[in-house]
């Protein structure tokens, strides 16, 4: 069994006026993942120690942390695959609340804003299938594996500097509709990501595509998405 | 429980109130002003790569280079409209990309309103007057001032 260090960025608005490091070390399984580790600490070293997760297995987005400086899901990264010595933060450009837990607000505030549903201008509930061809559904597959973990709207450096982006995430899944064949929000969509701190505040730093625990090339969507967005307006 | 106190701590509750963050808001007044700036700076990118470029060969390296950039050479350069036009369009070009670029850090990085209208209009007035000055000076150029 390894002994790992783990550093983590700990943070409580009752007492501390600044965050810091504490250090804990932990006998880890080399398959261990570092979900198992910050269980390790709340569980049987410091229970204090405030993390968020839900499902453990990379579906639910809950334990995005900065590992080693990189956005990762803490229950999709195994020890093996990372130093002897591992520092663990909150996710950047959002308001700590205490310790790895950090405020999503301006975080779904993007997200609510691109109106993530379906739009139709059918006036009654449609009484079948609305039909799509596989081609049709293949158009917006890449954005629809986002699991709003927000790996990718913390590691943006424009987010960063300025929580009034509407965020990487919030671009995914408006490009999630408004390339699907069946939605006809396309015009709204693109009006409000047009806005000033909409989808051309993007410098296109690929930091949200190698974050990204899905996959998802992300800043693909955004050039695209800003691609839609000038010929609906040639 | 007493009113709260200076040596009381701030609960969470208090703390969250304090630092509620900033978050995405649509403009009140829809515009596409920041499509059409987008696409002119990748246009404007392009066409610039090859104009300073070319300036740059024939202002610094040709011959001995700047050394020899006096009266009579612009004279001789600018008795050629085309010449005159390639540095008008130069002028514009790269004034407004690289204004267009500093305006958007700006917006990044100078958050306190005030200070953003303050920063941004300092920049306008000298583009502007930039902008005047280098037409001005191509329009109005007199080689018979030199004699």
């Amino acid at each position: 069994m390894p002994e790992v260090t783990l550093k983590v960025l700990r943070f409580n608005p009752e007492t501390d006026a600044e965050s810091h490091f504490e250090e804990y070390r932990i006998d880890a399984n080399p398959m261990d993942r570092l979900l198992d580790l910050l269980h390790e600490i709340k569980w049987y070293q410091d229970a204090s120690l405030a993390v968020r997760r839900s499902c453990g297995h990379g579906i639910c987005g809950s334990d995005a942390v900065v590992v080693n400086g990189v956005n990762r899901l803490a229950c999709k990264i195994l020890v093996k695959d990372l130093p002897s010595e591992i520092t663990v933060e909150p996710i950047r450009g959002m308001p700590v609340i205490r310790d790895l837990v950090v405020d999503m607000e301006p975080f779904f505030a993007g997200y609510r804003a691109v109106k993530p549903w379906l739009i139709t201008d059918d006036e009654h509930e449609p009484t079948r299938e609305r039909i799509q061809s596989p081609e049709e559904r293949e158009r917006f597959d890449d954005t629809t594996k986002c699991i709003l973990c927000a790996a990718c709207t913390t590691s943006c450096p424009i987010f960063w500097s300025d929580e009034e982006y509407v965020g990487p995430a919030a671009i995914v899944n408006a490009h999630r509709f408004i390339f699907d064949s069946r939605d006809t929000g396309a015009a709204e969509r693109l009006q409000i990501l047009s806005s000033s701190n909409g989808a051309f505040k993007c410098r296109t730093a690929f930091n949200c595509t190698e974050a990204c625990p899905r996959g998802i090339k992300v800043t693909m969507a955004i050039q695209e998405v800003k691609q839609a967005a000038l010929y609906r307006s040639v | 429980m007493g009113a709260l106190t200076s040596w009381d701590m701030a609960t969470i509750e208090e703390v969250y109130r304090k630092k509620k963050p900033k978050a995405f808001a649509a403009d009140r007044s829809p515009s596409k002003a920041e499509v059409w700036w987008w696409f002119f700076m990748r246009l404007s990118g392009i066409v610039l790569l090859f104009l300073v470029l070319i300036h740059l060969y024939i202002m610094h390296l040709v011959d001995s280079g700047v050394e020899r950039v006096n009266f009579e050479f612009v004279a001789e350069r600018w008795d050629n409209v085309g010449w005159k036009t390639f540095d008008w369009v130069l002028l514009v070009l790269a004034l407004l990309h690289g204004v267009n670029g500093l305006r958007v850090i700006i917006n990044d990085y100078v958050h306190r309103p005030g200070v953003r209208t303050t920063v941004k209009a300092t920049l306008y007035t000298v583009t502007a007057i930039l902008m005047i000055m280098g037409t001005a000076v191509i329009i109005t150029f007199d080689p018979a001032v030199g004699g």
